[in-house]
């Protein structure tokens, strides 16, 4: 399998954001909320304050290593919760059919006809600002198109021999999703999953940026960015670093996504040797 | 007298067709298949032929438990196989069983040969370790291949050996009845043969009746014991394959069994009577339903016509009226 330079620059990305988000509490020089100084606040970029600090003193290089816990946290269980939601849906409608593949079909169409981050912004106006809620929040309404793959894979896995087979030798019918047709769909799911993450981490510094999100104090991208606000023309690093992180990461998880999208792909396969 | 291993009595499926109107007004069925009876004997090979879409393939799905019956039934060993009172998949497994015509797709690339072989015999409730590896093993070498094939995946193989493994998971649950479908089309030429001794050996050892499914009229000659040649649904003509294949009596077999190229025709000088007009029962054209010249409408059932035996064993469809 020959992945290409997208698919390199993704994973490096990605995995970068992993090794700032796990090494944070190790790696970072100062404290994300303890360590505030109002003598030393809104510093440029300096030896010590790599990134600068922000309008409390606070490192913001420091807080961009711990934002990217709550960004993977969220990118990576938010997309869990919706592969889990959108497959054991799509397969089983695609797979009995009848009334209950009319009724997945119709909740998919509205699900896509709602905008997912006002749908979201519901969920969390319902369930209050916090990790807890932005997880149910962003998992509860982004499983349409994985729903929609995993319809359509069942439907066209459906028709192979070796599920007939399984069905003339006893299977039951979970076990036939299962065992059959579920690896064999596993490629699609595992893309749309990585792209997901990206949309995730971006839905979650909205909902932080507009206050719903994690709580000041302590850091989230989305809600540095709010914090940066104010301070846009006196000190625009402390907006642009949380910014680029968001930019980075989730170009990251995009090319990480492309990349799987295309080796995985047979039909795509067609410029390797 | 005990009962025929499989005794398929007047089996009619019929499909709903959506369209016409509003609310299912004016929903038309698409008979598929109409009025199939047969029966298959113990050992035996009985080849089902037809074009595509003659209703050959519903009816084995019938067989199988993938098609539910619109009417008739389908018995084995005298207890009902469909509809009610109908066994389970659990316990039909150890009846009927099928080998696929596409051996690519019939075999999950995700699963080695040991693991499609051994979930199976698991599912059945063989347990220990020991027997399911001893009846892999043995099964491995009932079909030609070798117990180190266990633990390759299907991209590994070649069409053949990938037909196999398709049978050797077909019987090993160890089933009266095999169904196969096209059981050799999509392999190469040069495989056949082998493939067709193998299943003619297996058939021998393990007192195996098969139920074969095909186009392919050289292959059902050389393999079948009985014929029975499907026409929109009905069979036109049944018989022993000698019957069939050297005093074919309805016009539709003729025309198949004319359609079969003939390897020495260019070599020999043509013979003064083809071995297909020779001895042909004397029916008068007009006493067919259909010479199956023309397609009739698949939305209506069919006129109604009745297998008359013209010699021992051997039926053809006759016109209702004609035939009293």
């Amino acid at each position: 399998m020959r992945l290409g330079f997208n698919f390199w620059l993704g994973a490096g990305l990605t995995a970068l954001v992993i090794f700032a988000g796990v090494l944070a509490p190790w790696i970072a020089p100062f404290d994300p909320v303890l360590d505030a100084d109002l003598m030393s606040s809104e510093l440029p970029p300096d030896a010590t304050f790599w990134f600068g600090t922000d309008a409390q003193g606070r490192d913001v290089y420091t807080r961009i290593l711990f934002g990217a816990q709550i960004s993977l946290t969220v990118g990576i269980v938010s997309q869990v919760i919706n592969s889990i939601i959108g497959v054991t849906l799509g397969m089983t409608a695609g797979y009995w059919g009848g009334w209950w593949d009319d009724l997945v079909n119709g909740l998919t169409n509205v699900m896509l006809a709602i905008p997912s981050l006002i749908f979201a912004l519901a969920v969390m106006a319902v369930l209050g600002p916090g990790l807890p809620s932005l997880l149910v929040a962003l998992g509860l309404t982004n499983w349409s198109w994985t729903c929609r793959i995993a319809r359509s894979s069942t439907l066209s896995l459906k028709s192979q021999g070796y599920v007939q087979a399984a069905q003339t030798l006893g299977y039951g019918d979970l076990r036939i999703m299962f065992t059959q047709i579920l690896p064999n769909m596993m490629g699609p799911i595992l893309v749309m999953a990585t792209l997901g993450m990206g949309s995730a981490v971006l839905s979650e510094a909205a909902l932080s940026f507009l206050g719903l999100g994690i709580q000041p104090p302590f850091p989230s991208w989305g809600s540095m960015l709010t914090d940066a606000r104010q301070l846009i023309q006196l000190a625009p690093w402390v907006a642009i670093f949380p910014g680029l992180a968001i930019f980075l990461s989730v170009l990251g998880f995009n090319l990480l996504g492309d990349g799987l999208r295309d080796s995985l792909d047979p039909h795509m396969r067609t410029r390797s040797p | 007298m005990t009962p025929p291993l499989l005794q398929v009595d007047d089996l009619h499926v019929r499909f709903p067709i959506s369209g016409g109107g509003l609310l299912g007004k004016g929903r038309r069925m698409l008979h598929a298949v109409n009025g199939i009876s047969f029966s298959l004997a113990k050992g035996e090979c009985l080849s089902i032929v037809g074009e595509s879409g003659c209703g050959k393939s519903t009816t084995a799905l019938s067989i199988l438990g993938l098609q539910e019956p619109t009417e008739g039934t389908i018995r084995y060993r005298g207890q009902p196989l469909a509809g009610p009172g109908a066994p389970g998949r659990m316990q039909r497994a150890k009846a009927v069983q099928m080998v696929f015509q596409d051996p690519y797709a019939s075999l999950n690339p995700r699963q080695s040969v040991r693991s499609s072989l051994a979930a199976p015999l698991r599912l059945h409730g063989v347990t220990a370790g020991s027997e399911i590896e001893g009846r892999i093993e043995a099964m491995l070498k009932n079909v030609g291949l070798t117990p180190e094939h266990a633990t390759r995946y299907p991209h590994e193989f070649s069409g053949g050996q990938r037909q196999r493994i398709g049978i050797a998971r077909a019987l090993i649950l160890e089933p009266e009845i095999v169904v196969l479908d096209e059981p050799v089309s999509a392999l190469d030429v040069s495989i056949r043969a082998q493939i067709i001794n193998l299943l003619l050996d297996l058939q021998e050892k393990l007192g195996l009746s098969y139920l074969m499914i095909s186009h392919d009229l050289s292959v059902v000659e050389h393999m079948s014991d009985r014929v029975l040649v499907m026409y929109f649904g009905q069979i036109v003509e049944e018989g022993g394959w000698r019957a069939i294949f050297e005093t074919p009596a309805h016009p539709y077999t003729r025309r198949l069994i004319a359609a079969i190229p003939d390897p020495n025709a260019a070599l020999s000088p043509p013979a003064k009577e083809d071995r297909h007009t020779a001895d042909r029962p004397q029916l008068a054209a007009h006493s067919f339903v259909s010479d199956g010249s023309r397609a009739p409408d698949v939305f209506t059932a069919p006129p109604s016509s009745k297998l008359v035996e013209i010699a021992l064993n051997h039926k053809v469809r006759l016109a209702a009226t004609l035939s009293d």
